[in-house]
Order: structure tokens, then sequence, then C-alpha cells
């Protein structure tokens, strides 16, 4: 399809790949290296996926798109939006060369996850290559489908530790034709948090909202009408808002000499790094933190509180980048990880050790 | 299995169950020998109805021991044999942990026990002017548990998702009798994301003791719109074109003219009983946003060929345009001794093909076929209407099923859209996935219950199963998945 190159590698891949099993080798799977930060360090052979690319399906009034996972995400962003389309979770790129299935295996999502769902909820199917080198295929590409365990969703955040993801199939969703940013002051974290979670129980077209040093921002994605009645009723102040700028972290506040932290709490849950400078969105489910912090007890309150803690970028290689799993799931999901790769040879350790 | 065995395990049983709880007589047994798919029948060796999360803990340290199967079982709905018995193995019924635990308006959640019915959770909710929106059509009788374990879908979940999308936390006894627990209420769970492999699992993989449910606000205004169309194609083409106008309605549904008439002969919804196919059509939102829609709406119908749109006057009116589809299913009921539900999903474009050809096998096989259709998300149920009293005419029956989801499966679908594999579709579950996948699901499996003692010998059928069933039904030397490279 147009603009994007249909280059299918699928076949070289398959031979590294069982290339490096034979071996007892190890790979790093890299797309465009935009979030390679994102999780723990790993050794090994990297196997690069960026060339494999090309539109395999996209019919707009399906709503679904199936991608070879090397294209660029700007690419078929631009596509989408070429049929007044997009992903519905607003995927961060970091960088122009991020790839789909860095999208996927990623998990990531912007502003809009908070109130629209994850890339796990959007995935329909999945073609990959698992560690003996099979080409296995999950899913479909169908918006309604429960034949065999979902294990195209599952790859949705594995960081590429359970295999290449080869192609993937997308639920997309229509832009909207009207949007809005509104701005409103409340003082603390916790007004901000009890106000926009009283707000998402009455049927507003929220699609972002934000919170910093004071100010609340929402962001309302709906028919001319669905906008101008929301505003009608809500009163604030209409602003504009880099809303990109929050997804791709490149606001202010995120300071790449900092390390930065992500809280992931029940959206409801007050304040539990009162005083201190933060951004929070998604309704209050995301709350990031810039500058050193003491994450052992950061992580203790947060899963007091049903959330977690991620030290998301630039914490040093002795702060681990996940919150630990409790050694019962930590073993479930280790027999998971060696059920697709026996050997160990994907991403070793870029989630916890064994997984 | 002796009666003798069957009064030993039961004794073991009551040790720390009720004695209620634990159903060993056989005219008791006999309530639970099937589910919604009636063709299918066996008895269990007990019936056991837990009351609290130690009790199922219990139950299931004891059946591990005991190597004893284990099929769970909510309100018995479902389409696919997913709560078939196991001869030699219990039925758990979570009927009896039916109670709402907590309803939090701030988070928008409910946290219920499995045996809580889809319906009972918006009704208890609906004060705060909230709902839980997936609405399978037996919502009236179904539990959240077995919304789980079947992933249901419903009439709205092309804009409001399957239940997998709907579901915060589940709490989860493993087939060890250990608790383990998915919390995604901070949206974001750390490690692999479990919740869409639980989900949709038919209860293969543990056994649901408690779900936490994300409630919505309930829209201001909905309305519906009913276009009527002399041709099924026309209308199918007019669900494209809506979506291409940017619109994601709240559902919209299509009957063919069979299903309209026994539609119409059973509630009197008004339907033109003349008419190919019908759309109901239903927009949601702020009253300004709604009527704008119903306007787009109602200019895409005509220009799709519509013959006559109607729009619901009031509620009231609304209520009835939907009952009819929501009936669709007792309705061909009253005009057929017996029906066999079908349930694929289909790109929306491949509709007319797959359309035609179930015309085709309908008349090859002298059995009429009614459809109705989740037009928005192109999950497709074909009724067919048969005779079991006539000898053999439940097997042409399921070949006939059989024959409409390979036809899905070609034009790139599947076999289930909402209802499950069960024991119905494990035969063209070989013809869905390849070897390599299966095997795939088979090693999954083991990592969550390495007895195989959760729901044998459902929804993923075993190397000899697939060998027996492609023997009879790949024709043409053609493999499964021939588009795909084998190494």
């Amino acid at each position: 399809m147009q603009d994007i190159d249909a280059v299918d590698i699928e076949a070289e891949l398959a031979t590294q790949v069982a290339a490096v099993a034979a071996g007892g080798g190890a790979v790093e799977i890299l797309g465009g290296g935009s979030k390679r930060f994102y999780g723990e360090p790993v050794e090994g052979l990297a196997v690069e996926v960026a060339a494999h690319s090309g539109v395999i399906d996209y019919d707009p009034a399906e709503l679904v798109i199936t991608l070879r996972a090397g294209c660029r995400l700007l690419d078929v962003e631009a596509l989408l939006a070429q049929n007044r389309q997009m992903f519905g979770f607003e995927p961060p790129h970091f960088a122009p060369q991020a790839t789909i299935g860095g999208m996927v295996a990623s998990g990531l999502a912007g502003p809009r996850r908070g109130f629209a769902g994850s890339i796990r909820d959007f995935v329909l199917g999945a073609k990959m290559l698992d560690g003996r080198g099979e080409v296995l295929q999950f899913g479909g590409r169908v918006i309604k489908n429960v034949a065999g365990f979902d294990l195209s969703r599952v790859l949705a955040g594995s960081l590429g530790t359970l295999g290449i993801i080869l192609e993937v199939s997308i639920r997309v969703v229509p832009m909207f034709a009207s949007e809005a940013t509104l701005a409103f002051e409340h003082a603390s974290a916790d007004g901000h948090v009890r106000w926009i979670n009283e707000l998402g129980s009455q049927p507003y077209p929220i699609s972002a909202s934000a919170w910093h040093d004071g100010r609340s921002s929402v962001r309302l994605s709906a028919s001319e009408q669905g906008v101008e009645q929301a505003i009608a009723d809500l009163g604030g102040e209409r602003v504009e808002l880099d809303w990109g700028g929050l997804r791709e972290q490149s606001h202010a506040f995120f300071d790449p000499d900092q390390p930065l932290t992500c809280l992931s709490l029940p959206p409801a849950t007050g304040d539990i790094v009162a005083g201190r400078s933060q951004v929070i969105e998604w309704g209050g489910a995301r709350r990031w933190l810039s500058g050193e912090v003491d994450i052992e007890a950061l992580r203790q309150q947060a899963s007091s509180q049903g959330g977690s803690v991620c030290a998301f970028r630039d914490h040093g290689a002795e702060v681990a980048v996940f919150q630990p799993l409790v050694p019962a799931m930590l073993k479930l999901q280790r027999s998971i990880k060696s059920s697709f790769d026996p050997a160990g040879i994907f991403n070793a350790g870029k989630i916890y050790p064994g997984l | 299995m002796s009666q003798s065995r069957r009064q030993q395990l039961a004794a073991r049983f009551r040790e720390f169950l009720p004695v209620e709880s634990v159903v060993d007589q056989p005219t008791s047994l006999a309530v639970y020998e099937c589910d919604g798919l009636s063709a299918y029948r066996e008895t269990p060796l007990l019936v056991l109805l837990p009351e609290t999360i130690e009790q199922v803990q219990q139950v299931m340290r004891l059946c591990h021991a005991e190597r004893l199967p284990v099929v769970s079982r909510g309100a018995g709905t479902s389409l696919s044999g997913g709560a078939l018995p196991h001869a030699d193995g219990v039925v758990l019924s979570l009927a009896k942990m039916s109670r709402i635990l907590k309803v939090d308006k701030l988070s928008r959640l409910a946290v219920v026990e499995p045996g809580v019915r889809n319906l009972a959770i918006s009704e208890a909710v609906k004060s705060l002017g909230l709902y839980y929106a997936p609405d399978p059509s037996s919502q009236i009788a179904c539990t959240i548990g077995g919304n789980v374990a079947e992933n249901a879908g419903g009439v709205h979940c092309l804009k409001y998702g399957l239940t997998l999308h709907n579901i915060l936390a589940l709490k989860v006894v493993g087939a060890d009798g250990e608790i383990f627990e998915i919390d995604q209420r901070a949206l974001h769970g750390d490690g692999y994301d479990l919740m869409p492999l639980l989900v949709g699992s038919e209860g293969m993989l543990g056994i649901v003791v408690e779900v936490t449910v994300k409630l919505l606000p309930i829209p201001r205004c909905a309305r519906v719109v009913m276009g009527v169309f002399d041709s099924v194609e026309k209308a199918g083409e007019s669900v494209a074109a809506i979506i291409a106008e940017g619109i994601i309605p709240a559902g919209v549904e299509m009957m063919d003219n069979l299903a309209i008439r026994a539609a119409e002969d059973f509630v009197h919804a008004g339907y033109p009983v003349d008419a190919e196919a019908i759309l109901i059509c239903e927009l949601d939102g702020t009253e300004e946003e709604v009527v704008a829609q119903i306007e787009l709406v109602e200019g895409v119908l005509k220009r799709g060929g519509a013959t006559e749109t109607r729009l619901a006057r009031d509620e009231a009116e609304r209520l009835l345009f939907w009952s009819g589809r929501k009936a669709a299913f007792p309705a061909v009921g009253r005009i057929s001794p017996d029906y066999y539900c079908i349930d694929g999903t289909i790109p929306r474009k491949s509709l007319a093909t797959v359309l035609a050809g179930i015309r085709e096998l309908s008349a090859e096989y002298g059995l009429l076929v009614a459809n109705v259709f989740h037009a928005g998300d192109g999950n497709l149920h074909p009724l067919i209407l048969y005779d079991s009293a006539n000898e053999g005419e439940l097997e042409k029956t399921e070949e006939l099923g059989s024959k409409i989801l390979q036809l899905c499966i070609h034009c790139g679908g599947t076999i289930t859209g909402e209802h499950g594999v069960g024991v119905e579709k494990l035969g063209e579950m070989c013809i869905q996935f390849g070897e390599a996948e299966r095997n795939q699901f088979h090693s999954i499996r083991e990592c969550f219950d390495p007895l195989k003692l959760l729901n044998p010998g459902k929804a993923i059928p075993t190397l000899a199963r697939c060998a027996e069933f492609n023997a009879m039904h790949v024709h043409q030397g053609k493999l499964p998945h021939p588009e795909l490279e084998r190494f």
C-alpha cells in the first residue's frame, strides 16, 4: 500500500533464530530502537526486524489493519489519518523510526489509554516466531474471536521475551470530528484526582486528562455537538495543550538528565508523594515523577494501594525496572516464557530474571 | 463410576462443605447433565456448590489429590457445551457465590462473586447512573463467572468491547487450590498480561472466584433507527457506509427475512415481514449528538437503498424494536421443533459471499437457516431449523453447521465470535489452527494445570482428535492454513 514498502524477511529472521537456537546463544530483538531503554538491559545478537515491512491488509470499513512488525509507526499513522482513522491508545513514538512491533512489544500507550483502552485491548491477532524458529499464528483479523487462548494479546507488553512479532492485526478507531481541551484550577493532586474521578461517572466524552502544577486539563473528543455540549456543561477555560508533548515526554517536566519514575495506581487513590511535583494522567492511574526517589518505599506504598512502580528511565543498574512479582506468579510467568522460548534466547531478563 | 465410589467421595467433600452443597443423588445430578447445548449430555460424579473462596480451595485441593476432573459452571447457559460434565469428575457450580461484595462509585467498579448474574450488576448500580456494558442475550440468566470464562460479547460490543475490555481484576483459584490474582485496577500489570489469557479460557486455567468489573456512566440518550432492505447485500453495505462516516454505533444488528418473520410473529415488534433484511442501529451519547448522528445514519441507509427507515419515536418503541432482535432465538424456536445456533465471525466485506454460501448449503442439506447478525463486528449467528425426532437430522444439522464455520474460516473469519469452542467446535479448531499453534495452547494449559484436571476435553483439541477430524473433513488435499510456511 501507499508509502509503506512491502519487504518480507520472515525467512531470514527464522534462519537467524534457528541458528542462534542451535548454537545455544541469545538474541536482542530490535525494531527502531526507540524504546530500547525500556526494561532491563539485554545481551545477545541483535536481530533487526525493522526491514520486515508492509501493509498486509487494510480496509478502513472493517476497522482493522494488518501490518508487518517493521512498519514505521509514523507511516502507519499517516496512512490511517488519510482515512480519518487512528490507533485508539495514542502510542508514543520516542523517535521517528519507532516500529509497530516495538509499539506492541513495549505495550506503552499515551494519554488516551486512561479512557479508551490499552494496546492489548486493540490487538486482534499476531504472527510470531517462537524460540524453536517456528511460525505461530494466533487470533485473527476480525473484531470478535474467542477461538483458542488469546495469545496474541499476551504479546502486548511482553517486551520481546516470548518471540519475534512478525505481523499484527490491530483494531483501529475513527478520528473524532471535534476536539477541545478545558483547563481548571486544582491546587492539590488529591483535589484533581477526586474531581476527575467524579467527572468520570458522568457521560462526558473525555479522551485524556492531565494535572501538573495546580492545573487540571481534560481533552474532549466527540462529534461537534458532543464536544459543544460538554464545554457548555463543564465550563473551565478553553486552552490549547500539547498532548503530544505529554505522550512523547518532550514536555519540560520530563527532564532528560533526571531519572523518571512511573507510578501506576487505581485512579481514585490519593496522593502518595504529597507535595512533590508530578504529572498525573489517565484519570489518576498514571503518575510521573522526575528526579531521585526512594523506589523501595514507593513500591511498598503503591503495592498497598493495588498499584506498582516502574523505574521507567535512567535509574541505574542496581534498581529493578519493574516491580517484583510474588514468587508463585513469577514461577507461572517463567513457565509461560519457557513454553514459547524453551532455551530462553529472546531478550533474556528484559522484564525479570528468567523472563 | 460406581455408586459406592460416588458415596465415598461425597462423604469426603461433606467433611468441609455443607450437606446440601454436595449433590450425589441421580435425580438431582440430572439437572446438571447439559448446558445450553442440550444435544450433549453426561452425568457427573458429583456436583459441588461451595459458598466461599476457602471452600473452593478445599474442593480443588481434594480434586487435585484424587486426580478428579473439575468442570466449573455458572448458570449453564453456554451454547458450546463448555459446562458439559465429565463422567469421572465433579461439576463445580459457582451459583451459590452470588453476592455483590462492593460497589465503588468514585472508582466506577464493582467487586462481585462469580455467580452474580450479568444483568444483576447493572440493576444494582443503576441508581448511581452506572451500568456494566457487556450484554450477552442470556444476560438475565448468565453469570459473570461464565462471562469471564467465555469472554462473552453482546449487541453493544462494537462500541463498548467484550468482557475482556470491561474487567479490572480477577481472583482465581488455581488447579492446585492456591489463589492467584490479576489486578489491573491501576491500568497496568507487571510481567505478562494474563488477563486476556484467563478471560475466554473456558474454565481450563483456573476457577474465577472474584471479579472486579468496570462500570460506565449510562449514556444520556439512546435512539434507534431501523432500515428496511430488499436485499441482505444492500443492508451489509450500509453498515460499512455508516462506519465510513466515522460513526461507531452503540449497536448494529441485522436480521434476514426468516428471522424477521419469526420474531414478528412472536413479539409483534412492528417489523416489515416482507423485507429481505432489516438493520437496527442504535446511537447513544448526548441528546444533540444523537439527533445529529441519527440524521446522518438515516441518510446513509437511504443512499444505501433502504426502502424505508423508521425512527423509534420514544423509549417504548426503541425497546420494542430491540425486543424482536433480542427474542430472535426463542422466536425461531417457535417455528421449528429444534434449532441449532452457529457463531462465526467474518470480515464484514465477505457478508454477501457467506450468506450466498449459506443459502446454497441450506438448499443442499434441505434445512432452513435464519440469520441474525451482529453486523457491526461481523459476528454471524445462523440458526439452523431442524427436528431431532427425525432420524439423523441432528447429525445433518451439525455437519451443515460445521460447513458454515469452515466457510467463515475460508473468508478470513473465525469459528467462534462469542460462544466459545466448548465441545462443539473442537473439530473446527483443527482447521482454524495448525498443529504448532495447538501444541502451544496445550503447553500454556500445562503451565496452569499440569495434571490437566480443569475442564478436560474442551476448547483445545488433541492431536488424535484432529487427525480423526481432518481425515473426515479436509477435502481436495487442502491443509489447514496453506498460506503458513512450515519449518
